[in-house]
């Protein structure tokens, strides 16, 4: 069938080999390729060339479209995810429609995973044929244009979500800013001060976090989560479940009185990181935003006998706020894009017995220390061990816990020296007799103004020990050690094994994504790695899009990272959006399926298959139909569909085939009949 | 043929069964009109023909030959190639001449198996010196032959040229009649006739277009074979967990079988464009198996997919029950077979 519309029709197929400098040309014979391409069914020129993707590269093509009037392109260079897109453009300039180009990735897919020069050579072949018999078969397309709903959903509360909502909102865009928790703030305002500048942490957040409150572009939902994501880009249909606070928001005053009078404590595992308690109605802490407080329902005396009720006795405004009553309520959001700013979860300390955490009163998460150093948190900022008296004279600090451990996370969590250098100054600031000892792997301070503060810490006399800790344990050997924490580790820098008694550790735990990222991933239908962390499009030069057009991605939800880090990611998403609303249409590939009405015998398989929900069922003719603007062009339901009614565009039977028995080539009764 | 010549019919069995040559016979009195309109050049099983009566026509004499079974043995093709010289319209008759039928299932396993089942291992079967088909043997009164049993069983486009197809297993009567009204039409009006290689006496769309059973979307969690379950008279088989292949095959037939309460086999072929039914039909029910959800883990995932799959007996004979030999798959790869036919 190939053979017969090709003598019948015949097209004329320029290939293009590209060296890619040498990322190609050292390893697959480009010269070589391009000579055999040549001599390939329906091709008229074939050329090698250094760099494709340049001007000159792209001009070579335009010019022999226009000169030689080819009607297909292939050019075998490197990804599509690099150039399709420039080669595509460079075809339309040139006349010729985009679809009727097609790249051959001889890069990712050959030259960068082989040494094998007569293999990768012979492979570079095969792609290139099953490249020139597909393109045969292209159909012109026409791109699709898609408004963009000007509106904006950010995911999370943290620094980097209140970015994102910010930027945009100042820019004149809505912005629905969902965050789980009862107040914005994320991890940010659990801290006491930021490194390397010191800066109290609560200081310079909430003047932000005000700012969303108040501002009239945006829309906070706290106490509030995702629970489905419909549409595409420019068109997301969210649904967001809004818990009831048993606090009505309109009459609440946030006086506060409630929480005052409220006779039941409760251990605070989430702000506080189980250092304090709060309220069983609480709000997580003074400067929350919003202000209205929440019932805590599991442990409210009243919802578990009935009695009780002093909020409601004693809440000042009239109407009465609180709402014992009060239901979850659905709420249906139309957005046009999506920012990801989930945040992080810290590793568990318990899951490294020999750290000791749990089980040894004095050893403390980075958490637990960022509360009690904070002015504002369960002891006042003093320093002080687990019974809430003593005054450690010496503390630990220990690095990496989580981190750069093949039996954990083996990546770096990037924050931690640093966090772990904080450590040390508050505590030489608090307690300035203390001895300090860090025990660390490697200092990472790369950033501005790190390694100065290293420096600072040098002088101020912290004792640095490079080294992994081994054991942090209560097994006294010698009369010194009694009563004391012994850090067992080996002096990498002196070459001995040391025991270091002290009376504080600290565990400086690693970041990791949330639990339940992958669920939260497959909700907004985007990527996670093995480490739970959100894949981005492109790791250096696209990091905040990801593979899923309209949501992005900032913060600590894509790889651990700091404040300014994530600031920064949070502004370029929010950038990343304001650019796609401002253009207001954005064209869509118009990679589609759609249904053959004649041929459709209305089976039904694919109805429920069709994660955009695109395809609906006639029931007067009885027959499914794919509606154009939904599709995605997934292929699900071509796959689907046991008629073999449903085609996708650019992804032909013919098409793939073609492709198929193009790579194929050398197999086929062609070669054996040479 | 001359002007006041009729035109000459012939029909001829290879590997099949003999229900094709029944379905044509079952046209009933319409077979009178056929033997006014036709001469009967060549049917062994109405008529006494041999073949050198065949071999004696000029090429061409033929003007339609209705041809069914798959090619199995080297008497098969021989024929066929001496009767695609012979005729001038070749006509692969129903689905073994199509795509290969039941005797096609046998290209999941070799020649050598089929054999031992049929001569050796067989319960019934008293073969104590374990004698199975030579294609020669001497005997005292000389050399007795017989034609050579393949490895691999064979559509008959395969083999040679074809011009149309009719499927089904065997054909229904009234889709015979149409077709050969069709012919008579061309031959005797000047009607034109659909191009060469099409597919005749059959629709375009599936055979659910046809089944008045109840469709909504479906959700299947565990299969049936048909002596398991009385099944719901108004509601879809396969959203029964019966597997019906109607979705997956080629309609024309009436939706006779899921309209009685037994699932579609798929006797009419895949739809048009469709290269190997038994995949599709294996793709589109992989995408409605419920089994758990998305934030599974994997592994669980995989093992409650699994535990629904096993409930599906025999798939390659299930999903290829019609279409092994046409299929892109053709035969299993058994002890070194080279998949072409040949034994290595």
């Amino acid at each position: 069938m190939t053979e017969k519309s090709n003598s019948e029709n015949k097209e004329r197929v320029g290939v293009y080999v590209c060296h890619c400098g040498t990322n190609i040309s050292k390893v697959v014979d480009v010269e070589e390729v391009a000579r055999w391409a040549g001599e390939q069914p329906n091709v008229e020129v074939a050329r090698d060339y250094k760099f494709m993707c340049s001007s000159l590269g792209q001009e070579l093509i335009e010019q022999d479209i226009k000169e030689k009037g080819l009607t297909r392109v292939v050019c075998a260079s490197c990804s599509p995810h690099m150039h399709e897109k420039t080669f595509r453009t460079a075809c339309e300039r040139a006349g010729l429609n985009p679809f009727l180009f097609e790249m051959t990735n001889i890069r990712e897919h050959d030259s960068w995973i082989t040494d094998d020069k007569v293999a990768a050579t012979a492979k570079a072949k095969s792609l290139v044929r099953g490249s020139i018999d597909r393109v045969i078969h292209h159909e012109p397309l026409e791109q699709i244009p898609v408004e963009i709903n000007p509106n904006t959903l950010v995911v999370g509360g943290g620094i980097a979500g209140i970015t994102s909502a910010l930027e945009l909102a100042d820019a004149g865009y809505h912005v629905y800013l969902v965050e789980r928790e009862p107040s914005i703030g994320g991890h940010m305002a659990q801290l006491d001060k930021t490194f390397p500048t010191l800066d109290c942490s609560a200081c310079i957040l909430t003047p932000k976090m005000v700012d969303v409150a108040q501002h009239d572009n945006i829309t906070l939902l706290t106490w509030s989560e995702v629970e489905k994501v419909d549409g595409y880009l420019g068109n997301f249909s969210v649904t967001v479940r809004k818990k009831a606070r048993y606090v009505n928001e309109e009459h609440c005053t946030g006086c506060g009185i409630c929480i005052e009078k409220c006779p039941f404590k409760e251990v605070d595992e989430v702000f506080e990181a189980g250092m304090g308690t709060r309220k069983v109605i609480y709000r997580p802490f003074p400067q929350a935003v919003p202000k209205y407080p929440v019932i805590d329902k599991e442990n409210c005396v009243y919802f578990k006998t009935g009695k009780c009720k002093a909020c409601e006795k004693f809440c000042p405004t009239e109407p009465n706020s609180i709402e014992f009553d009060q239901e979850d309520e659905i709420l249906q959001i139309d957005v046009g894009n999506i920012i990801l700013a989930t945040g992080y979860d810290l590793f568990d300390s318990k899951r490294i017995p020999q750290y000791g955490y749990g089980k040894l009163d004095n050893v403390f998460t980075g958490l637990e220390f960022e509360r009690m150093v904070n002015a504002a948190g369960p002891t006042d900022g003093k320093i002080v061990l687990r019974d809430k008296e003593s005054t450690p004279k010496s503390v630990g600090i220990v690095h990496c816990v989580g981190s750069r451990d093949e039996n954990y996370h083996k990546y770096c969590s990037k924050v931690c020296c640093m966090y772990s250098l904080k450590f040390a100054h508050l505590v030489h600031e608090r307690i300035p007799d203390a001895e300090i000892y860090d025990f660390y792997i490697d200092m990472r301070t790369p950033g501005k103004g790190y390694e100065e503060f290293y420096n600072r810490l040098l002088e101020e006399g912290t004792h640095f020990i490079r080294g992994k800790v081994a054991e942090v344990t209560d097994a006294a050997r010698i009369p010194e050690e009694e009563g004391k924490l012994i850090i067992q580790v080996e002096d990498t820098l002196i070459g001995k094994q040391r025991r270091i008694p002290v009376d504080m550790v600290i565990l400086s735990s690693a970041m990791e994504a949330r639990a339940g990222s992958k669920e939260v991933s497959q909700l907004f239908k985007m990527g996670c790695d093995f480490d739970g962390f959100f894949t981005e499009r492109h790791p250096k030069l696209d990091p905040v899009a990801t593979m899923t057009d309209g949501i992005l991605i900032a913060g600590a939800c894509q790889g651990p990272k700091d404040v300014p880090e994530s600031v920064s990611q949070g502004a370029a998403a929010a950038a990343r959006v304001a650019g796609l609303i401002s253009r207001g249409t954005v064209m869509m590939e118009p990679v589609r399926a759609s249904i053959d009405q004649e041929a459709c015998s209305g089976c039904k398989i694919c109805n429920n298959m069709c994660p955009f929900n695109a395809i609906i069922f006639h029931e007067d003719r009885k027959v499914s139909e794919v509606i154009t603007a939904l599709c995605q062009g997934c292929g699900t339901c071509v796959a689907a569909c046991p008629s073999g009614v449903i085609t996708g565009a650019h992804f032909t039977n013919d098409q793939l085939f073609a492709q198929i028995e193009g790579v194929l080539w050398d197999m086929s009764a062609e070669k054996a009949s040479a | 043929m001359t002007k006041n010549e009729k035109p000459k019919l012939a029909m001829y069995w290879s590997s099949s069964c003999g229900g094709c040559e029944v379905s044509v016979l079952n046209i009933h009195e319409k077979i009178l009109t056929v033997d006014e309109v036709f001469d009967i050049a060549f049917f062994p099983c109405i008529a006494d023909f041999k073949t050198k009566d065949v071999e004696a026509y000029p090429d061409g004499h033929i003007t339609v030959c209705l041809w069914n079974g798959a090619i199995r043995n080297s008497e098969n093709e021989e024929m066929a190639h001496l009767l695609r010289k012979k005729s001038t319209f070749m006509v692969a008759f129903g689905s073994c001449a199509y795509e290969g039928c039941i005797p096609a299932l046998s290209n999941l396993t070799s020649k050598e198996a089929t054999f031992n089942t049929v001569y050796k291992d067989n319960p019934t079967i008293d073969n104590p010196e374990g004698i199975i088909p030579l294609t020669s043997v001497q005997v005292p009164e000389g050399e007795l032959t017989i034609p050579e049993f393949y490895n691999t069983v064979k559509s008959l486009d395969q083999v040679v040229d074809v011009d149309y197809y009719l499927p089904g297993c065997p054909p229904e009567p009234e889709q015979i009649w149409a077709v050969l009204q069709v012919i008579v039409g061309a031959l005797l009006e000047g009607a034109p006739l659909p191009p060469k290689g099409s597919i005749v006496g059959a629709s375009n769309v599936a055979v659910c277009e046809g089944c008045e059973r109840e469709k909504s979307e479906k959700a299947i969690d565990r299969f049936y074979r048909p002596y398991e379950i009385v099944p719901e008279p108004d509601v879809c088989l396969l959203e029964q967990g019966l597997v019906c292949m109607g979705l997956a095959t080629r309609g024309g037939c009436g939706a006779l079988c899921p309209s009685v309460g037994i699932g579609c086999r798929g006797c009419y072929g895949p739809m048009p464009g469709v290269e190997d039914q038994g995949a599709k039909m294996l793709s589109a029910i992989a995408s409605v198996i419920s089994a758990g959800h998305e934030s599974m883990e994997e592994a669980e995932l995989e093992e409650r997919i699994q535990t629904v799959v096993d409930t599906i007996a025999d798939p390659a004979g299930t999903f290829y029950r019609f279409s092994m030999a046409h299929s892109l798959l053709q035969r299993a790869k058994v002890n070194g077979s080279n998949g072409k036919g040949e034994a290595a």
